[in-house]
């Protein structure tokens, strides 16, 4: 099974999970793959497959020419490493549904550019005072490095400079839900780049195969038995003890057992 | 495509049209350790709040003379039902100002269809 998919990203928004919890997620829309290539190793020296997303405006006479045998017309092109060359084909659509809810996949894309930002913004520092006497230290970066000796600036010194624009990748994101008709993943947390920027969608190292059981799964592997959570019908145990209680207690003696705030029985009782 | 398109919510059927200065019933899921039972609180609607997913309202109710406010969210599927038990007739939106009022004076009048609104 081949190992990622390429994709764009949507935005975010929140949902309600199973426990009914809030949870952040990133909207994806990952998919329809398209096979554009199958790297062999006997003609590449390894094996992969090669597959394209979207569609682009115009295409190079060469990039016609690559994507020919596969009737594909994609933006983007990406090759993905696969346990068996052999499930896949030219031309052969990739769906979402390569991914199920409870997988664990890492998302590279591109950050956001920044541009050339101080050193506050680009690593953390602290700036100086805003107080006492301060002119124009407020962001400054500060010293950068001793006097005489070294007698130079230490290279890797971080120092205001381009920031962002870069492949950047988030690990580890659970995949929440899965919209095949939409083409949609969301994964669960931030992913780097902008909206409709492009990313690729990898299972994280090592976590496919333990992620994909479902929790029950993995109590009968465990051999852990849960007890199924007891519902309990308030109604009726009010209705229960109202009624014993009208048996033992003459109704004009009744006193008023209801929590307070039911304010409508109280009175009636009173009235009685 | 916006993110915010992409809606995955399914309003609950059994939660009742309701505005601010109503009275309603809330019926919501408590969960105990591994027990699970459910819980009715019924109050004055105080406000209704809309932020898609997270659109949520606020019941406020006098228990023991003391105030108790809590917020639901509409989508939350802890919020098995919402019941209408009376309307009332209010002029504004959020209802902030019974906080301030107890008693008699915390009273909303009764809507009802020949009353006026």
């Amino acid at each position: 099974m081949i190992q990622g998919l390429i994709g764009k990203k949507v935005g975010m928004t929140h949902l309600f999970n199973a426990d009914s919890q809030v949870v952040s997620v990133t909207v994806l829309e990952v998919g329809p793959c398209v096979v554009t290539q199958v790297r062999t190793s006997q003609r590449d020296g390894y094996e992969a497959v090669q597959i394209g997303y979207g569609h682009a405006k115009q295409l190079t006479k060469p990039a016609r020419g690559h994507l020919k045998a596969s009737g594909a017309d994609s933006r983007v092109l990406h090759e993905f490493a696969t346990d068996d060359i052999s499930e896949h084909i030219v031309g052969q659509a990739l769906p979402v549904t390569l991914f199920q809810p409870g997988d664990v996949v890492d998302v590279t894309g591109r950050s956001k550019g920044r541009g050339f930002t101080g050193a506050v913004k680009r690593y953390g520092f602290k700036g100086g005072r805003k107080t006492h006497g301060q002119g124009d230290r407020h962001r400054a970066v500060g010293s950068i490095g001793a006097g005489t000796y070294p007698g130079r600036v230490f290279k890797g010194k971080k120092m205001p400079g381009h920031m962002g624009d870069k492949q950047k990748t988030s690990l580890k994101l659970i995949v929440e839900r899965v919209d095949p008709e939409r083409n949609l993943l969301m994964v669960r947390g931030s992913v780097p780049g902008a909206r409709n920027g492009m990313v690729t969608v990898k299972y994280s190292k090592g976590l496919k195969v333990a992620s994909r059981l479902s929790l029950e799964e993995w109590n009968e592997l465990l051999g852990v038995t849960i007890e199924e959570p007891e519902i309990i019908d308030e109604a009726a145990i009010e209705e229960a003890v109202e009624e014993t209680l009208a048996e033992i207690v003459e109704p004009e003696d009744e006193a008023p057992t209801e929590e307070a705030g039911e304010s409508t029985e109280i009175d009636e009782g009173k009235a009685e | 495509m916006e993110a915010r398109e992409v809606s995955t919510l399914v309003s609950n059927e059994k939660i009742a049209e309701f505005q601010p200065g109503d009275t309603i019933k809330v019926n919501v899921w408590i969960r105990e350790g591994a027990r699970r039972r459910q819980q009715s609180f019924q109050g004055v609607v105080l406000r209704k709040r809309r932020g898609g997913p997270s659109s949520s309202f606020t019941v406020r109710r006098v228990a023991a003379g003391i105030g108790v406010e809590r917020s639901f969210f509409f989508h939350s599927p802890n919020v098995e039902s919402v019941e209408l038990i009376r309307r009332g007739i209010v002029r504004r939106a959020k209802l902030y100002y019974l906080r301030g009022l107890s008693g008699k004076a915390a009273r909303i009048k009764e809507r009802t269809q020949s009353g006026k609104r």
